[in-house]
């Protein structure tokens, strides 16, 4: 389906299990979509809001009257509803099921697609705590297949600083090798030429700085904003509609992870307190 | 023989290098298209005003929120001035320690062949695998401009777009779950139970099985077959019989291995 304006609850939730322990947790995006988000507008400022109509009678459509075609052949589609698919999903579809440890340092680079950080959810974190620092202190990574919004993914759960996250791996015939891609062989390689390229790695090396990884655009977009709005030019009410073309909506994702993981926001209660209210339990 | 989708230049240091670059990466989603149930046309898009007006092409502008209740217009012309220059120039910033840039960061991945001279090119792959260092890099490719990490990668030139630094989420921002501390036993069992399956990384054994079981619903119903539905249902582990399931895992483990 295409993407809808989705707030960020989490957004998928299930249980992580190794052996016979089950660890609920919820998943968020651990990449915020760029900063600069460009809302569609029209002449006088107004929020454009997106909606589907049928290609033949130009109906404006609703949710319930659209439905998925895979086209088998030009102009012929085959309908798969939600249903059809939620019954391919494998039976522990929420389980993310670590069937094996792999060293992390083991996975190549090039397989990894995207992080989400996992949560504990439901009632007690203690299994979360448990599999993230056995993970963290083996330096072992735990690989499972689970399917979500219509997709199977490859994962890594990898642990850090007591929080796990899920980096999707793409699956091996997703990426091509040189041999397939049709490289060269390696030749014979002159040292002479391997140490010329060696003292200029060495003469140019220094430490990771974020600031090699500023988003350029961005950072001029912004300096003709300013000078827009300095200057008073083509500054317009935002009218707060239905409207919401471009993903305007800035949701605060480090806060809401920042809840999600426990972070209490009050003053925590007194020790004496908090062991009875245990005792209570 | 994959097609090269871009040429450049990866300036390192003194020395360039021309190269070819290509997506190491072939997706093999399902892409299906929004249909009208009713009639199996395609569904089309459009963009309306407050009052359910269409609005054209031309009439659409991008606006900038500034702040809860302002935003500011802004013309194609000045957009479009915003565009990098076209550029064949991959440029290296700094060579750094690979483990310094982290998976979170990595977006998509390429492989670099030589652009003529291959000795020269597999000379400096050897370099940076020696050196251990991946660089730095910045190019603008097809009116983008991208961030990556130029590594070795079996020997070969790989190049890894990266995502912005805003748009990575460090775990640093992030508090510690915390709670009772864990009861040694339970840590020491959950230790063997990792150290049990503990596995080498086989990328080779995964496979899209949902994608294969898809395509075959498709088939099935194109041929007029009817699919079967089937429900599931959830069990978390309770915190009382955290240390019964790791002593079930372990003895299930061993059971598997002396059979």
């Amino acid at each position: 389906m295409p993407e809808q304006p989705a707030p960020v609850r989490s957004f998928w939730s299930g249980t992580i299990s190794f052996g016979l322990v089950s660890v609920p947790v919820a998943l968020f995006p651990a990449n915020r979509s760029r900063a600069v988000a460009l809302r569609m507008v029209d002449r006088k400022g107004t929020p454009l809001r997106r909606r589907y109509v049928c290609s033949k009678d130009g109906k404006e459509l609703d949710w319930d009257d659209i439905i998925r075609g895979y086209e088998v052949r030009k102009g012929k589609f085959v309908t798969v509803t939600d249903e059809e698919l939620q019954a391919l999903e494998p039976r522990k579809s929420r389980d993310i099921d670590l069937q094996m440890f792999v060293d992390a340092g083991e996975i190549d680079p090039i397989f990894f697609e995207r992080a989400y950080y996992l949560t504990p959810a439901g009632g007690s974190n203690k299994a979360y705590r448990l599999l993230a620092e056995v993970m963290e202190k083996t330096d072992r990574a735990g690989i499972a297949t689970f399917v979500m919004r219509d997709k199977e993914y490859l994962v890594a759960i990898l642990a850090e600083r007591g929080i796990l996250r899920a980096e999707t791996l793409r699956f091996q015939d997703e990426i091509r090798s040189p041999k397939e891609i049709g490289l060269p062989k390696k030749p014979e390689v002159k040292t002479a030429a391997v140490n010329k390229f060696a003292a200029e790695i060495g003469h140019h090396s220094g430490s990771f700085n974020l600031r090699d990884f500023t988003d350029r655009y961005a950072e001029r977009l912004q300096v003709l904003v300013m000078n827009k709005q300095r200057a008073g030019k083509d500054v317009v009410k935002a009218a707060s509609g239905p409207g919401d073309e471009g993903g305007g909506e800035v949701i605060d994702l480090i806060q809401v992870l920042r809840n999600s993981l426990g972070e209490r926001k009050a003053p925590k209660p007194a020790p004496r307190k908090a062991k009875r209210a245990r005792r209570a339990r | 023989m994959a097609r090269a989708i871009w040429k450049g230049v990866i300036h390192f240091g003194k020395s360039s290098l021309p190269v070819k670059l290509y997506s190491a990466v072939q997706e093999h989603t399902i892409h299906f298209r929004l249909l009208h149930k009713s009639d199996h046309a395609p569904v089309r898009q459009e963009l309306v005003d407050e009052n359910g007006k269409p609005v054209e092409q031309k009439d659409i502008r991008m606006a900038y929120p500034v702040s809860r209740n302002r935003m500011v217009i802004l013309e194609d012309e000045e957009l479009e001035k915003l565009e990098p220059q076209a550029s064949r120039d991959i440029a290296i910033t700094r060579f750094v320690d690979p483990a310094e840039i982290d998976h979170r960061w990595y977006e998509r991945a390429y492989f670099l062949g030589p652009d003529g001279d291959p000795q020269a090119y597999f000379a400096a792959a050897v370099a940076l695998q020696k050196k251990n260092r991946e660089g730095i890099a910045r190019w603008t490719m097809r009116g983008k401009e991208y961030v990556g990490a130029l590594r070795a990668e079996d020997g070969y030139l790989a190049l890894i777009a990266l995502r912005n630094a805003d748009e990575i989420i460090d775990v640093e921002a992030l508090p510690r779950p915390s709670g009772r501390p864990l009861a040694k036993p339970e840590l020491a069992m959950a230790e063997q139970l990792v150290n049990a399956l503990a596995a080498k990384w086989d990328p080779s054994q995964f496979r899209d099985h949902y994608r294969d079981r898809v395509m075959d619903l498709i088939e099935a119903k194109a041929h007029g077959r009817k699919p079967k539905i089937v429900t599931f249902r959830p069990r978390p582990t309770g915190e009382e019989k955290l240390a019964d399931a790791l002593q079930a895992s372990l003895a299930g483990l061993r059971g598997r291995k002396s059979a």
